[in-house]
């Protein structure tokens, strides 16, 4: 009996969550990745020639890309020991399912970083974020989604390779060019106190790419893990 | 599946009936093309009044631009079609364009800030032309690496005819992100509504360009290709994947 394509997603995204959950190995090592990231981005350059505030926002996204890769490395990572990819391929669920899967999980696991780290840089860098923390949570949403679809099926790549890991930067990185710059765009145009009406197309921006990859990126899941 | 290997059946009748000549005249036509339309451009092309000689890198810039966007054009779909109809000859296609594509990226963005520097006054800008080119260099120089580090046959045509067709996707993406800094490039002098707004000589020698750099293309493809067949036939004959 095949099960609906959206719970089997659930599925095997709770699946990965509690696997996570119990080693929180990725987590962690994400987390503390972005919060030394964020201290040694403030001692990186002149703190009297340019203010703190102006920095956060480029500083957050590079940390969000950086340590989102860290999480998505794994996530096919974890089917390799024992091969355990043959069962989820084997498992009567729609390839597309899984695909949804694996983005869910990840899309937790880069939010939960973000979580963390968006407060953090509002410490250290001394900018308020209470004020926009709607809009800020919009933006890192729609971001998060669009780094996560194509980070899922390029993870899935490059974990067959023979370079895995290596590889997955080196791929994914051009294509968060268009994530990571409206985000930091928007950020920046709010924790400046513009209003939200001015970011406007760049949320847009960030909408459109994530409906169109997200569609696409699912539709080419399935030729990634033929056997 | 059993397409696929009918395929690499018939490609292997085919490889092995002829190896290709070492001298390539194709290759040498389009070579002497090229060189023709430059000297033309040096010597029988007027010197643009406000840049003076800078200008006539213009002549290999935009005809390697317009090379460098139809092979990765070719790439992507060349890919779709191989998703779809499981023949390795259209992944050689695709692997040959992307590596000509990517050599003729390297030649606009070696181009581009030779001549950014006389005229704008600056070796780079973040503009939105330039920083599209570079980040499609980004893009296929990715592919190549991709293809460098798959084994099997089938499975690296399948992960380049992904990330190729995603790559075409991405360009309206980049370009949108990156348009809002404000562009320096030269709005559109040939096709656009209106007559073109460069002198005829100009005109000749420009469209001249592009038709020698895209013979040139289609030479440089041809060899590629052929090279790819003849190392897949030698691999083939040891027994291996190629």
């Amino acid at each position: 009996m095949a099960l609906s394509a959206l719970n089997a997603a659930w599925l095997i995204a709770r699946k990965d969550l509690t696997i996570e959950f119990r080693t929180r190995t990725a987590f962690l090592s994400a987390l503390v990745f972005a919060l030394m990231a964020i201290v040694i981005f403030y001692f990186s350059w002149d703190p009297t020639a340019i203010p703190a505030g102006d920095l956060a926002p480029g500083v957050m996204w590079v940390i969000f890309t950086f340590s989102g890769l860290l999480g998505l490395h794994r996530s096919f990572g974890i089917e390799q020991q024992d091969r355990a990819i043959d069962g989820l391929l084997g498992a009567p669920v729609a390839r597309e399912a899984i695909y949804l899967g694996k983005a869910l999980a990840n899309l937790v696991f880069v939010v939960g970083i973000q979580m963390v780290a968006i407060p953090a840089v509002a410490l250290f860098y001394n900018v308020s974020v209470i004020s926009v923390a709607p809009a800020l949570a919009a933006i890192a949403l729609l971001a998060a989604v669009g780094l996560v679809a194509v980070g899922t099926l390029f993870g899935s790549m490059a974990v067959n390779t023979r370079l895995a890991e290596l590889l997955l930067p080196v791929l994914s990185l051009p294509f968060f060019v268009p994530v990571v710059v409206p985000a930091a765009q928007a950020t920046a145009k709010l924790l400046n106190g513009r209003p939200i009406a001015e970011v406007d197309g760049w949320l847009r921006l960030l909408g459109a790419f994530d409906i169109v990859f997200v569609t696409v990126c699912m539709l080419a899941f399935p030729y990634t893990i033929e056997e | 599946m059993t397409s696929s290997v009918a395929a690499r059946d018939s490609l292997e009748s085919r490889t092995q009936s002829g190896i290709a000549p070492v001298f390539d005249w194709f290759l040498v036509a389009a070579g002497a093309a090229v060189i023709g339309t430059l000297v033309r451009a040096m010597a029988f092309t007027p010197v643009e009044l406000r840049q003076g000689p800078a200008q006539k890198i213009f002549y290999v810039h935009a005809p390697s631009a317009w090379v460098a966007f139809l092979a990765f054009g070719l790439v992507a779909v060349a890919g779709l079609l191989y998703l779809w109809l499981r023949d390795l000859r259209l992944d050689r296609f695709a692997e040959s364009s992307a590596e000509v594509g990517v050599v003729f990226t390297t030649v606009v963005l070696i181009t581009g800030p030779l001549w950014g520097r006389p005229v704008w006054g600056t070796w780079w800008t973040w503009d939105a032309r330039l920083t599209l080119t570079l980040f499609l260099w980004f893009v296929y120089a990715g592919y190549l690496v991709l293809r460098g580090a798959i084994d099997n046959q089938e499975q690296r045509a399948r992960y380049s005819a992904v990330l190729g067709a995603l790559g075409a996707l991405l360009i309206p993406f980049i370009h949108l992100s990156v348009y809002m800094f404000r562009t320096l490039h030269p709005q559109p002098i040939v096709m656009k509504p209106g007559a073109p707004s460069l002198p005829n000589e100009m005109l000749v020698t420009l469209l001249m360009a592009f038709a020698s750099f895209t013979l040139l293309y289609v030479a440089l493809l041809r060899a590629r290709y052929r090279l790819s067949e003849a190392r897949s036939a030698l691999a083939h004959q040891e027994g291996g994947d190629a």
